[in-house]
């Protein structure tokens, strides 16, 4: 083993690229002010600061408690999450929005914060095995809490809010982090069963039902509340996130195509029984239809405006604070997309997607690093919550699936999912801390204490691992194993 | 600011999106490539053994080529605390550590509550860390994800020494 394979921190690189983003950011910011405001006030600049001392801190805290992290991911995310403050700011200057970028820029810090938080005190993601069944009541808790009286509200026809005073939250953000521990922590511990009994029916074995009682007891659940709620987006979601994280648990194809026999029964039946769910059928079949496009509730008015937009959009965009996107209901939320097709372009918007996609593989990476099933599984979940969020939202707005509301990661305008998503962010930075840290090789620790409750503290003895030169550790790896012979 | 330098700024932000982009790509490297090693291995045994790697080949890859394997029957503890002790294979996994739950409860200071698991796919046994204080070694390597193992490989745990027996 030479000094190159060694897994470096590679935090300077992060800071580069950091920079980078936070100059993309602020210069998106300074563009809408420019294009739309006489001149640049102090608020531009206090809002500039504040962004950047936000991820300047969180690139700190990486440097000091987590500094093997993956160095691409925290970029990525300021990246997306600044041209989303960007595009909200440009919006209020419409008639349709006031001060929401302000609102999105304080949700940030709170979310970042939190961020900072969990990565601090969690330290090894391993801890969350044990809250395997606790997330799931407090999914259910937190899936059902919007269908209470008096606490839920009603909006845009789905009930996913609940209100406590003047802040509103939508707890079904927070559940798709829980959902996806407890997915992976269950899969975890009970893969042999669900892999190795199981009745052979041609070329796929299909496991025994009660191996997965459990799950399927989520899963209805999960669906049933959301179905109940009108909240087609995330039951699609979370449906994706169960299929997914148990075939990469079982790697058995017959879960794919289980998977999609029941995506297929569950569009037929909620086009037949879910009034709400066949209105956004019709509007996808025949958006173009007059009598659709002109009707008062239910209609494909959004969406239409949505595709001209990014039409008027072309390929360089009208530039920031040039287009109409206002035209557009819900603009700086569901339809935020369509916003930056519109005044960025398609260079634009698929250099967004593009960022999307390399965080996807950047979770990814992290799963396929890490050396322990439960980080693995929970990596591949994480990442999957994040893919399917853009992939619902950019295809319904392209009519390539339905339209269902669902806020897109980073961008949209709402407190819950950017918190939920920066979330998920500490979490798979703390996966990936554990994936790269190069494995200690020194002397061996004696595990009598906590080791025999059958919990270990991973991160002792990273001492050894952090502050030896490779080639020190290297000879040491030598004399320890000759010694053995 | 006139509309020009406007319009200039507005291309220098796409430019500069796709700066980032090309950056964070070339600063990825070979990060993204999954080496030979890290490729599930069952799926190499259907197939003729490729030629045998330079030296960096690990420990772990066996060019037993065509010829029908026995099938491993015994774990045997050959070297610690337990030596001697030896464990029937059947078709369920094994899991080895500290803690009293565990299959084989090894009685060794250096191995972690839940240690490794041993466990078969085919007719192969995989052996797993399950991120053990310090670590699982197969022969001379350290463990970084589910190997196979063959008959005659040092499972070495703590101070505990297994291997597979026929």
């Amino acid at each position: 083993m030479n000094a190159a394979d060694h897994p470096k921190p590679r935090r300077n690189v992060e800071l580069v690229l950091l920079l980078l983003a936070l100059l993309i950011s602020i210069g998106a910011q300074v563009l809408v002010g420019l294009a739309l405001d006489d001149e640049l006030t102090t608020p531009y600049w206090v809002e500039g600061s504040i962004l950047a001392a936000l991820a300047l801190g969180f690139h700190v805290v990486l440097r000091i408690r987590a500094k093997y992290a993956d160095p691409f991911i925290l970029p990525i995310v300021v990246t997306l999450n600044g041209l989303g403050i960007a595009m909200i700011h440009r919006l209020d200057f419409t008639a349709a929005f006031d001060g929401v970028a302000d609102r999105q820029l304080m949700w940030t810090g709170v979310s970042m914060v939190a961020a900072v938080v969990l990565l601090w005190w969690l330290k090894d993601h391993r801890k969350l095995r044990q809250l395997t069944y606790i997330s799931l009541a407090a999914s259910i808790v937190l899936l059902l809490l919007p269908i209470v009286p008096g606490l839920g509200q009603d909006m845009y026809g789905a009930q996913v809010w609940v209100s406590i005073g003047a802040m509103s939250f939508q707890p079904g953000e927070i559940a798709k982090i829980t959902l996806a521990i407890f997915f992976a922590g269950f899969l975890a511990n009970n893969r042999d069963l669900i892999l190795l009994a199981g009745r052979k029916i041609g070329p796929m074995t299909f496991p025994r039902a009660r191996d997965l009682a459990p799950l399927f007891i989520a899963w209805l659940v999960a669906l049933g509340v959301l179905i109940i709620q009108n909240d087609l987006g995330n039951a699609l979601m979370f449906f994706g996130l169960f299929v997914a994280v148990i075939y990469v648990a079982t790697s058995r194809i017959s879960w794919i195509a289980i998977g999609g026999a029941f995506i297929a029964l569950g569009a037929v039946l909620a086009y037949q029984m879910v009034p709400h769910a066949r209105q956004r059928f019709e509007i996808w079949f025949n958006a173009f239809d007059d009598e659709i496009y002109n009707r008062e509730f239910g209609g494909s008015h959004q969406l239409v405006q949505g595709i001209f937009g990014l039409a008027h959009g072309g390929l360089t965009g009208t530039g920031l604070g040039n287009g109409n996107p206002s035209m557009v209901a819900l603009a700086n939320s569901d339809m935020i997309i369509a916003a930056f097709g519109e005044e960025l372009g398609f260079i634009g918007l698929g250099a967004m997607l593009l960022l999307f996609l390399m965080l996807f593989s950047r979770y990814m990476r992290a799963a396929i690093g890490t050396r322990d099933h439960f980080g693995k599984l929970l990596a591949t979940g994480l990442a999957v919550v994040l893919v399917l969020q853009v992939f619902v939202v950019v295809g319904g707005i392209t009519r390539v699936i339905p339209m269902t509301g669902l806020a897109t990661p980073f961008l949209a305008a709402g407190g819950s999912a950017l918190l939920a998503n920066w979330l998920i962010v500490a979490l798979v930075l703390l996966i990936s801390h554990n994936a790269r840290r190069p494995i200690v090789v020194g002397p061996m620790v004696n595990t009598s204490g906590e080791g025999a409750t059958g919990i270990e503290d991973p991160l002792r003895g990273s001492d050894t691992g952090q502050h030896a030169p490779a080639e020190s550790r290297a000879e040491t790896r030598e004399h320890f194993l000759g010694g053995e012979r | 600011m006139s509309e020009l330098a406007i319009t200039v700024l507005q291309f220098g932000l796409l430019l500069l999106l796709w700066i980032l982009i090309l950056s964070i790509i070339a600063a990825q490297g070979r990060d993204m490539m999954v080496s030979k090693r890290s490729r599930t291995r069952d799926r190499r045994n259907d197939k003729p053994a490729p030629a045998p790697h330079d030296s960096g080949t690990p420990a772990t890859v066996h060019q037993t080529g065509q010829a029908p394997r026995p099938r491993p029957r015994r774990l045997v503890v050959s070297e610690g605390p337990l030596v001697g002790t030896e464990v029937e294979l059947g078709s369920a996994p094994i899991m080895l550590g500290r803690a009293q739950e565990c299959t084989v409860v090894l009685e060794d200071d250096y191995a972690s509550g839940k240690h490794a698991r041993l466990f078969p796919q085919g007719s192969r046994w995989f052996l797993e860390d399950l991120g053990s204080t310090n670590g699982t070694w197969l022969g001379d390597e350290q463990l970084t994800r589910a190997s196979t193992v063959e008959p005659g490989d040092r499972i070495r745990i703590g101070k505990t020494v297994l291997e597979l027996r026929t």
